[in-house]
Order: C-alpha cells, then sequence, then structure tokens
C-alpha cells in the first residue's frame, strides 16, 4: 500500500508514537486530578507536552496553549468565544468547514461576515482586505495553508493588515503544523488553532488551541476542572479555562513522542523532504495531457498537497481505480471545502487530492505518477 | 500517630503552573515535593508544593530570583 492521504491524517508515523499511546495505558492516570505517582505522571507529561509546543511555536509561555480534541474543536472555541453578535469577521474562499460553518453559525446569530475570494489557482485576493473591513471588523479568520490546494497563506500581508487596526488574527494550521515553521510572535498571531494527528504526527483525537496573552476567549465547554469544585463557575485561569473535562491522556502521550521526533528531525528538514516529493509528483504528472492540476504550483512556499482531475473522469473513480488497482490511498471529493471547489469549478468533479509525508519515497512519488498516466491512457 | 512537622506550603493557580514550578525547583536544587492541596488552603488548584519550613528562607530567595509563578504561601503543620 502506497499512502498519500497524509493531509487527511499521518497513517505513517514514527514507531515511538504507538509506543507511547501504549506504555501511558498501562501508567497515566488522570492529569490534575490528585497527586499520586499515576496522576503526577500524566501531569508532568502534558505539561512537557506544553512545553514543547510552545518551542515548537515559539509561544512564550507553555500555559497559553491548551489542549484540545482536534482542529475543529480549537476552531469552534475560538470563534464561539471570541465572536459575538455585533461583530465582523472577514474569512476567505479558501477555508475548510471547520472554519466556515461556525462562522455561518455566528452569522445567523446576527454576527457580520465577509468572505475574500480566491482566483482561478485558489490565490486569496488580499487586495481586498481594506474594502471589507468594517468599524465593527474584529478579526480575521484565515487558514495557513489551503487542505485542497496547498496554496499557503502570505501571512505577513494579513498580519499588517491585522496589526494594522488592531484586529485579531486567528490561525487555522490544521495543513502546516509541523511541516511548515510557525512564529506566533513573528507571525502575529494571535490564536493558533492546530491538529496533533496531520503534520505533528501525533495520535487522532489531540491537538490544541494557542491564546495570546491579553485575550480572554469565553469556555465552549465547562464542567470538570479537578480544581476550586465547589465554585459555581469555571476556573478562568489558563489553560484550565480552556480545558473542561479529562484530557486525552493516552493521545498526549503520543504527541508528546511525535513532538520529540519532530524536534530533532527539524520542522525544516521536514519541509524540504514532503516539499521535493510533492513537486516531484506535480511535475512528473503535469506533463500527461489530460491532467489538469489545481493551485499555485510556482510559489516559493506551498504545503506537500497535489490535486488533479483527469479528463471530467469523476474524481471519486479515479481514487477508487487508484486503490483497487494500484493499492495507492487519495482523497477525492469536496475536501470539506466547499467554496474553494467553487473559484477553481470543480464543484461537480470535485478534486483527486495527492498528499506527501516525510515518511514517503521517491519510490512511491514514481508509482503514484505511472498509476495516473495509466488511468489517463485507458 | 504520624508526628506533624511545619511547612511552607506554596499553592497554584492551574495544575499547569504547578507542573512548571516543580520541574524549576527539580532544575534548580529546591527541596520539597507536590501534595493534594490541605484543606486549609481554601484558593489554588489540587495541588500544592511543600518545602520543610526550616529550609524555606534559603528557597524563598531562588524563586523570588528565578520569578517562579504560585499563588500563595502559607505555614503549616502536617
Amino acid at each position: 500500500m502506497i499512502y498519500l492521504d497524509s493531509s487527511a491524517t499521518s497513517f505513517l508515523k514514527p514507531p515511538q508514537v504507538a509506543e507511547a499511546v501504549c506504555r501511558a495505558f498501562l501508567t497515566v492516570g488522570n492529569a490534575g486530578r490528585g497527586a499520586h505517582a499515576a496522576t503526577l505522571g500524566a501531569s508532568r507529561m502534558i505539561f512537557d507536552t506544553r512545553e514543547k509546543l510552545a518551542r515548537l511555536f515559539h509561544i512564550k509561555d507553555p500555559a497559553r496553549i491548551c489542549l484540545t480534541s482536534n482542529a475543529t474543536e480549537s476552531l469552534n472555541i475560538a470563534i464561539h468565544g471570541l465572536i459575538g453578535a455585533g461583530d465582523h469577521v472577514i474569512t476567505t474562499a479558501c477555508e475548510h468547514n471547520s472554519v466556515l460553518r461556525p462562522l455561518y453559525v455566528k452569522e445567523r446569530e446576527g454576527a457580520g461576515l465577509s468572505i475574500l475570494p480566491a482566483d482561478e489557482k485558489g490565490r486569496i485576493l488580499y487586495e481586498k482586505m481594506e474594502a471589507y473591513r468594517r468599524p465593527d471588523t474584529k478579526a480575521v479568520v484565515i487558514t495557513h495553508a489551503s487542505n485542497l490546494t496547498g496554496n499557503v497563506t502570505d501571512l505577513s500581508r494579513v498580519a499588517a493588515f491585522t496589526r494594522k487596526y488592531g484586529l485579531l488574527l486567528i490561525l487555522d494550521a490544521s495543513q502546516t503544523a509541523g511541516s511548515v515553521s510557525i512564529d506566533v510572535e513573528a507571525m502575529g498571531i494571535d490564536v493558533l488553532c492546530f491538529t496533533g494527528h496531520k503534520g505533528l504526527l501525533g495520535p487522532q483525537g489531540t491537538g490544541g488551541i494557542y491564546v495570546r496573552e491579553g485575550i480572554e476567549v469565553s469556555p465552549l465547554k465547562v464542567g470538570g476542572s479537578g480544581v476550586h469544585s465547589f465554585d459555581k463557575v469555571h476556573p478562568a485561569d489558563m489553560p484550565t479555562a480552556l480545558e473542561a473535562g479529562t484530557l486525552n491522556g493516552h493521545g498526549i502521550a503520543g504527541l508528546n513522542a511525535a513532538l520529540d521526533f519532530l524536534e530533532e528531525t527539524g520542522i525544516g528538514a521536514i519541509h524540504a523532504k514532503e516539499d521535493a516529493l510533492a513537486r516531484s509528483f506535480a511535475e512528473g504528472v503535469s506533463k500527461i495531457p489530460q491532467v489538469v492540476l489545481y493551485g499555485d504550483m510556482e510559489a516559493e512556499l506551498r504545503a506537500p498537497i497535489v490535486s488533479l482531475n483527469i479528463g471530467g473522469m469523476d474524481s471519486a473513480t479515479v481514487s477508487d481505480i487508484l486503490w483497487e488497482d494500484y493499492e495507492i490511498c487519495v482523497r477525492a471529493g469536496a475536501h470539506c471545502a466547499p467554496l474553494m471547489h467553487q473559484a477553481l469549478g470543480t464543484v461537480e468533479q470535485g478534486a483527486v487530492r495527492f498528499s506527501f509525508s516525510y515518511f514517503n519515497t521517491e519510490e512511491d512519488v514514481a508509482a503514484a505518477i505511472d498509476a495516473v498516466r495509466k488511468i489517463a491512457e485507458e | 500517630m504520624r508526628e506533624k512537622k511545619r511547612y511552607m506550603v506554596l499553592s497554584f493557580h492551574s495544575t499547569t503552573e504547578a507542573m512548571s514550578f516543580e520541574k524549576q525547583c527539580m532544575d534548580n536544587q529546591i527541596p520539597g515535593r507536590l501534595i493534594p492541596i490541605p484543606r486549609e488552603i481554601t484558593a489554588g488548584c489540587g495541588l500544592a508544593w511543600r518545602i520543610p519550613a526550616g529550609e524555606y528562607p534559603l528557597c524563598q530567595q531562588k524563586i523570588r530570583d528565578l520569578q517562579m509563578r504560585y499563588q500563595a504561601v502559607t505555614e503549616l503543620l502536617l
């Protein structure tokens, strides 16, 4: 089997991730719920994970990182906790439904919503940001990279805009955390939402949200905190404020081990390899006459994603042939990115997405190019 | 019956703060250990750092110099 669906989840992981999860099953208790060895072991491991995440994203205070179950939960926390009925938000056509659907809820509740369009290559039309700004604009909620085209957002341009007008920059790093460098201070990110199971190479059911000091987010859920049990209100101290309920200690142990791997290997090295594989694949398939590629393939910085169609073939059919005849795993369809497909003109056909991992090889790429060529020649 | 001793007990705003405090103690040879927060202390998270009272004056300076975060300190017979 050749796994080229790492944008969906990192099926290919360093072996120490699974080992850490198994070890945690046998050793850790419930973090923050007591002072015996098992619970302290969980608390220490989770604190260590926060510190590693802080180093990865250049966050000064690890307590500003709350652990969640995925990027969708983090984005819901950010959007519901920061945007009120009287606020206006700017987002983009490149967003995943994990951004769009919470924003549509806010819109139904009375918030204003403006969506920056994208061109036929999926590039955001940044020049419209100024025109879309209103006196009640509170935030820009934006993806760091499209999960469909792999285009990386020009964050320096967006951050210059948010800084100029004192707006919040809420970043969806689902497709970049772990494979593209992120520095929250240098990049002007106020709220960073990430998942643990994609580029961070951790288990599913892990993720997090960073909230810059000075920003208070109303919690999406309240309840068990292990502390202040007689208070009727949930504690306001970070990270407890946004971590009601037992954390996924077993999953976080896996994420911790994955972060060790990322630290040892280096994000630069990971990005260089993934980028080389993706570009090699894009170059190979671009020579096949029936293949249409989507996205800004000439951009210097890209996420390791290549989406394509073969003539007028249904993307679902192509992906099914790739699996049935070639044992190649890819993702077809709409990829939870409806506005991006509208911009690319692929609403009916969908697209076949190939996404690459540090653990893929040039042989994988060659096999995938060969498979696409043979399908195109059928 | 277990003999009671005097301790300085430091409370924390959150478990995360307690974990950070413990790590800094380990790194800087500050004595003590984490305990469940005694009922005499009503503030803070479920954990506290306990230092024998006699050793506290030396620790206090280190804690201040390192700007280690905690919520409050209370002297208790435990």
